[in-house]
């Protein structure tokens, strides 16, 4: 599968509200990070959890923030991160 | 567990309420699960036997499959490599059953701590370690931990310098992560047996680290 | 703009003290999961599915019940619409093992 990401491309993931069921958590959205690894590809959670079982494969993304860029008043170490696993649909490049 | 009151018909009863032990009435939801099994099994969805022998699987997947896994990862370098690689495949290599689901270990270092959640349910690498904690599922935990982590970390006992990268992994899709605590100081002596006595699952999970019998 | 956070989506929200009582799984919460399993095998029930149907619960019923709870209402409703068993079905099962139990507490 082609992925229109690469390790290390800064990606923003979608600031979108949608009504169902995603696996892209609220408080990641809009916020800038760094995939820092394509972990396979899967089928779209989007589409199973409604009984579509020929769902499309999507590539799935290990993408790192920076707890700074993710909490503005964050209280912990300089140097602390968050990993959160995104399928493609959810992530633009930044 | 099993127990041997009997009833007049045929169908499994391992399981079931069991008037001997517990006072308290049963819930709708303890009905429902027993008719939602019996029902399945009528059907012939899956039979009695192996609705036991799943249970006897789910009893048998605990924490102390996975400290055996990091005992060997800390005294075999070509399994800790598998490890990192694949751990279905590595734990698979030494007779561990982890599963279809993929699981990902994530390896401490001096400069980089890791510890897990699921933010959006509870994932969790139930088929090497079993069910979670009921913490680990708690609205506390899944809600402060990518926010908050060292304060989670302090509510555990573990405290970590501020120049420790703290990393949260949120298990929101396919795979799910197993930490790979570092090897506690003072213990080269010590043999595999021994030293998966010092992992417990909150090392699994990130939130504590293995003893270390040297005492610092 | 943002919309709205749904229920199960709690990441990053104030919350109290981690619980420290825990219990250990009680035998109808291991027959859940096992259910979980073996209708997972046989393809009648996918992780996002569940997933989906424990989401749907809504914010009453998702804070209402605890977590096997929740998976036993979400299984039930996976295997009502996909007409593995039917309403009537399920509530007449569930009538009987009511009073098969109630009869058993009486003994």
């Amino acid at each position: 599968m082609s992925e229109r990401f690469s390790v290390g491309d800064r990606v923003r993931v979608r600031r979108a509200y949608p009504p169902g069921h995603v696996r892209a958590p609220y408080f990641t959205r809009g916020k800038v990070g760094e995939v820092q690894a394509i972990a396979g590809s899967y089928r779209n959670p989007e589409q199973l959890a409604y009984g579509i079982t020929d769902a499309d494969r999507l590539p799935l993304y290990r993408v790192i923030f920076r707890q700074s860029d993710l909490w503005a008043d964050y209280q912990g170490g300089p140097k602390d991160t968050t990993v959160v696993d995104f399928y493609e649909n959810w992530l633009d490049p930044a | 567990m099993t127990h041997d009151h009997d009833h007049s018909h045929g169908h499994d009863h391992d399981q079931t309420f069991q008037p001997d032990i517990e006072d308290s009435p049963f819930t709708h939801h303890q009905v429902m699960a027993e008719a939602l099994g019996e029902l399945l099994i009528e059907k012939g969805v899956f039979t009695a036997d192996d609705l036991r022998r799943q249970i006897e699987h789910l009893d048998s997947r605990t924490p102390a499959l996975g400290a055996e896994v990091i005992a060997r990862a800390w005294t075999d370098p070509d399994f800790k490599a598998k490890l990192m690689e694949n751990v279905n495949e590595a734990t698979a290599s030494i007779g561990i059953d982890s599963g279809d689901i993929p699981i990902r270990a994530v390896e401490n270092t001096p400069e980089t701590h890791h510890m897990i959640v699921c933010t959006l349910c509870s994932c969790y690498p139930r088929g090497l370690l079993g069910p979670p904690p009921d913490w680990y599922k708690s609205r506390a935990y899944r809600s402060r931990t990518v926010r908050e982590p060292r304060a989670i970390l302090s509510e555990f006992g573990t405290t970590l310098p501020d120049d420790v990268e703290v990393r949260v992994h949120d298990s929101t899709a396919d795979l799910r992560y197993l930490v790979l605590p570092m090897r506690p100081r003072g213990t080269d002596g010590m043999d595999e047996a021994d030293l998966a006595k010092l992992v417990t699952r909150d090392c699994l999970i990130g939130v504590s680290l293995p003893d270390n019998p040297g005492g610092v | 703009m943002t919309g709205p956070r749904r229920v199960h989506d709690m990441g990053g929200q104030d919350a109290g003290s981690i619980p420290t009582d825990g219990h250990e799984s009680e035998p109808w919460e291991k027959r859940m999961d096992a259910i979980r399993m073996l209708c997972g095998q046989r393809e009648l029930l996918r992780t996002d599915e569940m997933r989906r149907n424990i989401e749907d619960l809504g914010p009453g019923v998702y804070n209402e019940l605890n977590y096997y709870e929740r998976w036993c209402a979400a299984i039930s409703n996976v295997l009502l619409q996909k007409k593995v068993i039917s309403v009537d079905e399920l509530g007449r099962k569930m009538a009987e093992v009511e009073k098969r139990w109630t009869e058993a507490r009486k003994s």
